[in-house]
């Protein structure tokens, strides 16, 4: 087996080798559950049918779509010129904590003064977050992995010690019973988020955002001065720095959007569905972490990472639902990561061609010795 | 080898190619890039497997299946890039991989010994305990060759071999090649530089799209005959330097300028320099003697730690590429994949790489899409760019197009002054010759060009004056009418002549 680099991609390829890949995932997945001695096309139809068709099944499957589609779209922006931020759970913690900061404090003001505020807190305090590692790998080439990964965890335990650890804004000390189990302020009524009925679905206003966020992403790139920068930079840091692109300022802008990115999840996290700044429930659900595989299977594409929030936001909504003694609790996990695996595994083949020798050699070795 | 075929996908590279090499001969392989001499020499030294036709040693088939067969089977490439480990010493590198090696090191001492003494053999001077980031390209060069020899090379492949080398370093190689030869082994040069064709092969093997063209021997044949064979039409070799009215005026001038290199040593020390308007300056030297940190220096992607960049008498700020772009630098630097243009981006794209902030290319931040298209076909037709169209990813462009994409980007921006740095490095005879005319007519055209090119006879062909650099230094500027080969080649090694 030969293995050859490819020069050009056909883009067919680009399409094909995903959706292969998520067959492919599904076959592998049916061997596990026949092992397990349950009926595959049985188990997928009833994940297809909860995930997507069964009544309210899709306005669920958007809710868990979400978050996966701004954090998505956070680190495709980052990663779309190879500026690797995994750390967008930490931004969405942050986020979170911005908009349910400005929530708190607008909660006298109207609905729409109360939720521009919690969006531009969610924006802000995710960009301050990232525009840290940022400036570390602009000014002195750290590794932003590694920085990213770290503040996620500092990210994480202010999380915890503004519920936890002190007696902060975020805490409710109102009542004797919150004093001694230490849980966020509830947000008034009017920090609700709008949800949006299309009849056959209701959308989540954090899901409008989302789609509005990977129109603007999408022609960011494509069409603006500074997206054509950040595609250079991205393809060739001494091109950009010829080509008189400041390249220092590239790189902390990038990183501040897709930390605005995600922290916008950490706003419609507490806007759509929690309404209250809940550090366990955030840490749990491991929503920045879920982005980058996202983002990965949709190849950078912010429109593709609409459909793949919304795949994977169904299988994951289905596995809530159908978890119970006769359903394999662990299936949508197994799944998830079998769809990660031929995703990755599929890459081989957009980059690489494989060929196979079409007649079986003789592995003699050279019978020449003399000159 | 014979009928040799390989075919890659979209390129037959080689097409049915039979080719010889007797005992003690220098047989040169003569072609231009793409021509297939780098792929007939890969299949040489089983590097890649030929789609059909044979390769026999003294009359027996053998088929290779690695380097490594051919390396048992006697046969050595010493490619153009040096494989060499730089923080090895030089005879770990000659005992590296090799199959005699034991698991653990062993003595260095018995090594050291039999690497000095098969130096001393072929009169190439080097130490055995240096470490091989310490020497010349020159030293590295042999190191190559003797790692060749220690493995019992009797056929040696050397690919552009004297490319990064100086011309007294060149002959000290054909005069090892020479005793080489008169042991009976056997030299595969491929090159296209013709006048050391002629002075070094024995024969000539002449490959053209693939296809053999012919073989013939050196002493009956003439450097017009090859070029001809090569690329199948006339060359004009001497280009005609038009006598330009020297303009008074200075476009570029250089004062004390200094620079350090990525390391932070010093590469730069206080260089001096003028261009006037319409004037080709040389700057010739060995490679790695400041001549990045000096093109660097000047286009604004390195900071100067001391001296003046002026242009048009407006200094320049230092460390600030968009200031030398404004202020009408053009800059076709050495690295043109890597960094004249961003590989995976498209032509249209690459050729706004710079204007692209500028209307009407963008306006108020946001690309024109219809301009940039327009601007990408017309220079693609100006420049005869030949490329399947505007959005083409660059890197799929042969060299001597992406040097085309590079020059009509900077030309197109009606610069006052143009560093090129080796611009026709790697190209072949053609893209050579329409890279140079297209400089000549931009001087023509009044524009001052520091020509920095490791290339001695591209600099003697083109520049007005030429400026030697060794060690970060201007070691001496002289008039192209006065200037000497041999003195030239002396100041370039640091000779004090």
């Amino acid at each position: 087996m030969r293995i050859q680099r490819r020069l050009e991609t056909p883009r067919w390829l680009v399409v094909a080798v995903p959706v292969a890949s998520f067959v492919a995932a599904i076959a592998a997945t049916a061997i596990v559950l026949l092992a397990a001695g349950k009926d595959p096309i049985a188990t997928y139809a009833r994940l297809f049918d909860r995930a997507f068709i069964a009544p309210g099944s899709l306005s669920n499957t958007m809710i868990t779509a979400t978050p996966l589609l701004l954090t998505g779209l956070a680190a495709a922006a980052a990663f779309r010129m190879r500026l690797w931020n995994i750390g967008a759970e930490g931004q969405l913690y942050l986020g979170a904590v911005g908009a349910s900061g400005a929530g708190l404090v607008l909660r006298d003001q109207s609905a729409i003064v109360i939720i521009a505020g919690m969006i531009a807190g969610g924006l802000l305090f995710g960009a301050a977050w990232a525009v840290i590692p940022g400036l570390l790998r602009a000014y002195f080439n750290t590794n932003e992995i590694i920085t990213t990964l770290m503040l996620n965890y500092v990210a994480g335990l202010v999380l915890t010690y503004l519920i936890f650890g002190s007696r902060s804004f975020w805490r409710d000390l109102s009542t004797f019973s919150a004093r001694a189990f230490p849980q966020g302020k509830p947000l008034p009524a009017a920090a609700m988020w709008p949800t949006f009925d299309l009849s056959v679905v209701v959308l989540p206003f954090g899901f409008v955002l989302g789609l509005l966020a990977a129109a603007l992403l999408w022609s960011l790139y494509r069409s603006t001065i500074f997206g054509f920068q950040a595609r250079v930079l991205g393809d060739s840091p001494p091109a950009a720095r010829y080509a008189g692109v400041k390249t220092r300022r590239v790189v902390v802008a990038m990183m501040a959007l897709s930390g605005a990115l995600a922290g916008l999840g950490g706003a419609s996290e507490i806007g759509d569905f929690r309404h209250v700044l809940d550090p366990r429930g955030l840490q749990q659900a491991g929503l920045g972490y879920a982005g980058i595989v996202v983002a990965a299977l949709a190849r950078y594409n912010p429109f593709a990472v609409v459909l793949v929030a919304v795949l994977l936001g169904g299988l994951a909504n289905a596995g809530y639902s159908l978890q119970g003694p006769e359903f394999p609790a662990g299936l949508v996990g197994v799944l998830q990561g079998m769809i990660l695996f031929f995703a990755l595994g599929g890459e081989l083949l957009i980059h690489y061609r494989i060929s196979l020798p079409r007649a079986p050699r003789s592995s003699l070795s050279p019978s020449g010795k003399g000159a | 080898m014979r009928s040799i075929t390989k075919r890659f996908p979209g390129v037959l590279a080689n097409d049915a190619v039979d080719f010889e090499a007797r005992h003690g001969e220098v047989h040169a392989l003569l072609g231009e890039n793409g021509a297939g001499k780098s792929t007939l020499a890969s299949i040489l030294t089983g590097l890649y497997r030929p789609d059909s036709g044979e390769i026999a040693i003294d009359g027996k088939t053998v088929e290779f299946h690695s380097p490594r067969d051919a390396t048992e089977a006697g046969v050595s490439m010493v490619h153009q890039h040096f494989r060499l480990a730089a923080s090895l010493t030089v005879a770990d590198n000659i005992v590296l991989g090799y199959k005699g090696t034991p698991w653990l090191r062993t003595n260095p001492a018995t090594i050291e010994a039999q690497v000095t003494e098969l130096a001393k053999r072929y009169r190439m001077p080097v130490r055995p305990d240096a470490r091989v980031w310490q020497l010349s390209v020159g030293e590295q060069q042999r190191v190559e060759i003797l790692k060749a020899l220690y493995r019992g090379a009797r056929i040696l492949i050397l690919d552009e071999p004297t490319s990064l080398l100086t011309p007294q370093e060149s002959e000290d190689l054909f005069e090892t090649l020479r005793r080489m030869t008169a042991e009976g082994r056997t030299i595969v040069f491929v090159s296209h530089k013709l006048d050391e064709l002629m002075a070094v092969s024995d024969r000539v093997t002449v490959l053209r799209a693939g296809k053999l063209i012919g073989t013939v021997n050196t002493p009956d044949t003439d450097q017009r005959a090859l070029a001809r064979m090569m690329i199948g039409r006339e060359v004009v070799f001497t280009q005609a330097k038009k006598s330009h009215d020297a303009s008074p005026e200075t476009a570029l001038e250089l004062k004390d300028v200094s620079a350090q290199d990525d390391l932070g040593l010093q590469a730069l020390h206080n260089v001096s320099l003028s261009v006037q308007h319409g004037e080709i300056v040389g700057v010739a030297g060995v490679a790695g003697n400041g001549q990045r940190q000096l093109a660097e220096a000047i286009s604004g992607t390195r900071h100067r730690t001391a001296g003046d960049v002026v242009v048009k008498k407006r200094k320049l700020r230092s460390g600030d590429p968009e200031d030398a772009i404004v202020h009408g630098v053009a800059h076709v630097p050495e690295d043109r994949l890597g960094t004249g243009v961003s590989p995976s981006l498209s032509i249209a794209e690459n050729l706004i790489l710079k204007s692209h902030r500028q209307s009407p290319m963008s306006s108020r931040g946001v690309l024109r899409h219809d301009r940039i298209r327009r601007n990408a076909r017309e220079l693609i037709k100006r420049f005869a760019i030949a490329a399947p169209g505007p959005d083409t990813p660059t890197r799929l462009l042969s060299g001597g197009n992406v040097q085309k994409v590079v020059l009509a980007r900077e030309l197109s921006s009606v610069p006052v002054v143009i560093v090129a740095a080796n611009p026709t490095r790697g190209l072949d005879v053609g893209a050579t010759e329409s890279v140079r005319s297209l400089l000549l007519e931009a001087a023509g055209n009044g524009v001052g060009i520091l020509l920095i090119s490791e290339d001695l006879d591209e600099i003697l062909l083109l520049a007005d004056r030429i400026a030697v650099i060794y060690e970060g230094r201007i070691v001496g500027v002289v008039a192209r009418s006065t200037a000497d080969v041999q003195q030239l080649g002396l100041m370039m090694a640091g000779a004090s002549a």
